[in-house]
């Protein structure tokens, strides 16, 4: 049992999922992670490096990944804007790492000390060009440490960049938990084809696959350039266009397991709450406060734990039936046409926002119910 | 060869009697005279004609972002530190968009081979000026002549904390291959500047006559620096050599100590 | 490499011993070999354009042809070399 604040457990997830190196540059409101880093790594053997700016953090990441190690950088807004293209870079060369965004106020300089849940739109389309993305957001303390182990998993099994949008209220709050002494750990499969048969981007091997690393005797070239299954540049449309089809696979190959929606007596509901993060506190407490005072109300409660991709067709099927949606966010309505999407246009679809840097209150989403 | 990808995408897409090539052929000829496991070496590039070397060769090649080979290459060491990481940009490359990445890893001192391949202009993207083109040069975003100097690229990477400073150009060709061996063994961040032609763009908007022609110039415009023996004698003058050679610990070294010193710091806490 | 040129490289024995390897399909006629070779041993092809051995009894195995080609387009292995390798050197 201890006293953690959701920064300290998402590096006590990181570790147990077997990160092993971590550069990054300090940005309120995510500096304890680097800090905590700085203190754990070296001790473990593994490697902390603080870089000169965001944008030598991402492309380090990306090299130590492609050479093998497990890797991370944490940063805020104003960092994640920067680090955009070295994602798009690890996006393009199949590079699987974890980007932390402790959410904070913006656009810009913004709030740092204050919690926004404003870049969920960013992490899908941040950086340019078509690429699938992977963001996962946690509420508690406890599942910064859950959700950061699954964001190195699903990042390692996918070979791609995966944003863990934790929010500046989620990272700085302490709360008292048990972590377990393991988690589960996806490991990079053996690679066993001959060094001459190898082919770093064979078609069949987009995810779950054994991908090569630096060091390890192929010789395999990574490139930015949209590339041949080999990895060398290519300007045959015929190529682009399988490399470009190969990027989207690797979410829709993946539907089956890759979302994660946490439903509460969804089931008859007129009314649904669709949160995500550390405002779904407070939309329990609206929900249970606001049946008590409205006996004849059925208010259920969806929760996405897994924000990209959008788990559109499980809420088809949960939201069915559903006359109401109510989507509180801390920023100004990001994820709601999404909402939208997955139901009816006769169901009516209720924004809750708030952008003022103070958390949403159950008042404030029960006044929408 | 040795160390080529002799593939179909030879011949190589640099332009005819481009300098890169040189350079790059000297490259392979330090790799081969120091033996260097092409399985335990990955060269590094952002993006630019130099930064289409690492694809032809055979050995782990990482083509990163423009500005943004050192970084890349920095997590490569970093993580697979028994690896020979040899990094190769361009003027633009390396001290434009990556001109801090390139002071701060002259500083860390992490064991970096840091190629500079200087022509002085963006030749990629059609001869725009760069951060070494000389004030007055012709140049496509300059073709009233260019406004700024340009960094002396020896003196840059000396004042950031480089261990190993040398220049050569494409016309001392031996001299090459021998300061790429030395920068190879030096334990830290090296700095070789590798002067190339660039005949199709900054040459022809400059009128400086063909790839040889170039190559002549260099010859009557350099002087080694063990002829300098007053400033006067260098004015004007390309100067190479090995310019700075001194001794710093190395990053990784450094870092085993950080590593030792935590781990003894967790045992006393545990206490 | 031959496996991937399409047909062999021309390879020419000078009288002094060094065989000049060129791969004519590497060449792009840049002049650089032809210029700086101290003995005029090459010349561009007046019709391909390319390099082409025009003088290879002057040829004293320097190699700087070798050394200065931008395009891996030409090769000299000297005749000391190539008796090294005859006697198990390296």
């Amino acid at each position: 049992m201890e006293l953690l604040s959701g920064n300290e457990a998402c590096v006590q997830g990181a570790l147990k999922a077997g990160v092993t190196f971590f550069a990054g540059y300090p940005i309120t409101p995510s500096t304890e992670i680097a800090e905590e880093m700085a203190e754990e790594l070296p001790r473990r053997g593994g490697l902390f490096v603080q870089m000169e700016d965001e944008i030598a953090s991402i492309c380090a990441m990306v090299g130590a990944s492609a050479s093998g190690a497990k890797s991370m950088t944490a940063t805020s807004g104003p960092g994640y804007s920067l680090m955009q293209e070295g994602i798009g870079y690890a996006c393009m060369a199949e590079v699987p790492c974890v980007i932390v965004n402790v959410m904070r106020g913006g656009p810009a300089t913004g709030l740092p000390t204050r919690s926004a849940q404003a870049d969920i739109m960013q992490a899908r389309w941040g950086t340019h060009g078509d690429h699938p993305a992977v963001a996962i957001v946690p509420k508690n303390v406890m599942e910064c440490f859950e959700m950061m182990a699954l964001a190195v998993n699903v990042s390692e099994r996918l070979r791609m960049p995966v944003s863990l949008l934790m929010d500046e209220i989620v990272a700085h709050m302490r709360e008292i938990v048990n972590l377990p002494e393991k988690a589960d750990v996806w490991q990079r499969p053996k690679l066993t084809t001959p060094v001459d048969n190898y082919v770093h981007f064979a078609d069949d091997t987009n995810f779950d696959s054994a991908l090569a690393s630096f060091g390890e005797g192929y010789r395999i070239h990574l490139t930015g350039l949209t590339h041949r299954p080999d990895g060398f540049p290519t300007n045959d449309p015929k190529v682009i266009a399988w490399k470009m089809d190969r990027l989207a696979r690797k979410i829709t190959l993946n539907r089956s397991w890759l979302y994660d929606v946490v439903a509460t007596d969804t089931k008859g509901a007129d009314t649904v709450i669709c949160s995500y993060g550390s405002i779904a506190r407070s939309a329990q407490e609206a929900r249970f406060a606001f049946m008590a005072q409205h006996p004849e109300r059925r208010v259920g409660h969806i929760r996405l734990r897994m924000v990209w991709p959008f788990p559109q067709f499980k809420l088809v099927e949960l939201l069915r039936g559903v006359r109401k949606l109510v989507v509180p966010e801390m920023n100004q309505g990001q994820l709601k046409h999404e909402f939208e999407r997955a139901v009816s246009p006769d169901v009516e679809v209720v924004g809750v926002n708030r952008v003022d840097g103070e958390m949403l209150t159950p008042e404030e989403i029960m006044e929408a119910l | 060869m040795d160390y080529l990808r002799l593939d179909d995408r030879f011949p190589h897409i640099l332009c005819p009697g481009c300098g890169i090539g040189t350079v790059m052929s000297a490259m392979i000829r330090a790799f081969i005279e120091l033996k260097i496991d092409p399985n335990k070496l990955c060269v590094v590039s952002g993006i630019g004609c130099s930064s289409r070397v690492p694809g032809y060769l055979d050995c782990d090649t990482f083509h990163t972002l423009h500005g943004r080979a050192i970084p890349s290459a920095s997590g490569v060491k970093l993580a697979k530190p028994e690896m020979e990481v040899v990094v190769m940009g361009g003027d633009g490359d390396m001290l434009a968009i990556g001109g801090n990445h390139f002071i701060h890893a002259a500083r860390r001192n992490l064991k970096l081979t840091t190629i500079v391949v200087n022509n002085y202009n963006y030749g990629m993207t059609g001869g725009q000026f760069s951060p070494t083109t000389p004030q007055g040069a012709r140049a496509k975003t300059a073709p009233c002549g260019n406004a700024e100097r340009g960094f002396d690229v020896c003196e840059l990477a000396k004042g950031a904390g480089a261990v190993f400073v040398a220049r050569t150009t494409a016309y001392h060709v031996q001299q090459l291959k021998n300061l790429i061996k030395q920068a190879i063994q030096k334990k830290g961040f090296a700095v070789v500047e590798a002067i190339a032609q660039c005949p199709t763009l900054y040459g022809r908007m400059n009128r400086l006559g063909s790839a040889v022609k170039m190559l002549e110039a260099m010859r009557d415009g350099s002087i080694p620096v063990t002829s300098v023996k007053k400033p006067e004698d260098a004015v004007g003058k390309i100067v190479t050599g090995v310019l700075w050679n001194v001794d710093a610990p190395e990053y990784t070294e450094v870092y085993q100590g950080t590593m030792a010193k935590a781990q003894a710091r967790q045992q006393e806490n545990q206490k | 490499m031959k496996k991937f040129l399409k047909q062999e490289p021309e390879v020419l024995t000078t009288p002094p011993g060094h065989k000049l390897t060129i791969i004519s399909r590497f060449c792009k006629g840049c002049e650089i070999c032809i210029s700086f070779c101290p003995k005029g041993v090459l010349a561009l092809d007046s019709k391909t354009l390319k390099v082409k051995v025009l003088n290879p009894e002057k040829c004293t195995g320097c190699r700087l042809c070798e050394l200065y080609c931008p395009d891996f387009a030409i090769f000299v292995e000297t005749a000391r070399r190539t008796a090294r390798a005859a006697a198990g050197g390296v």
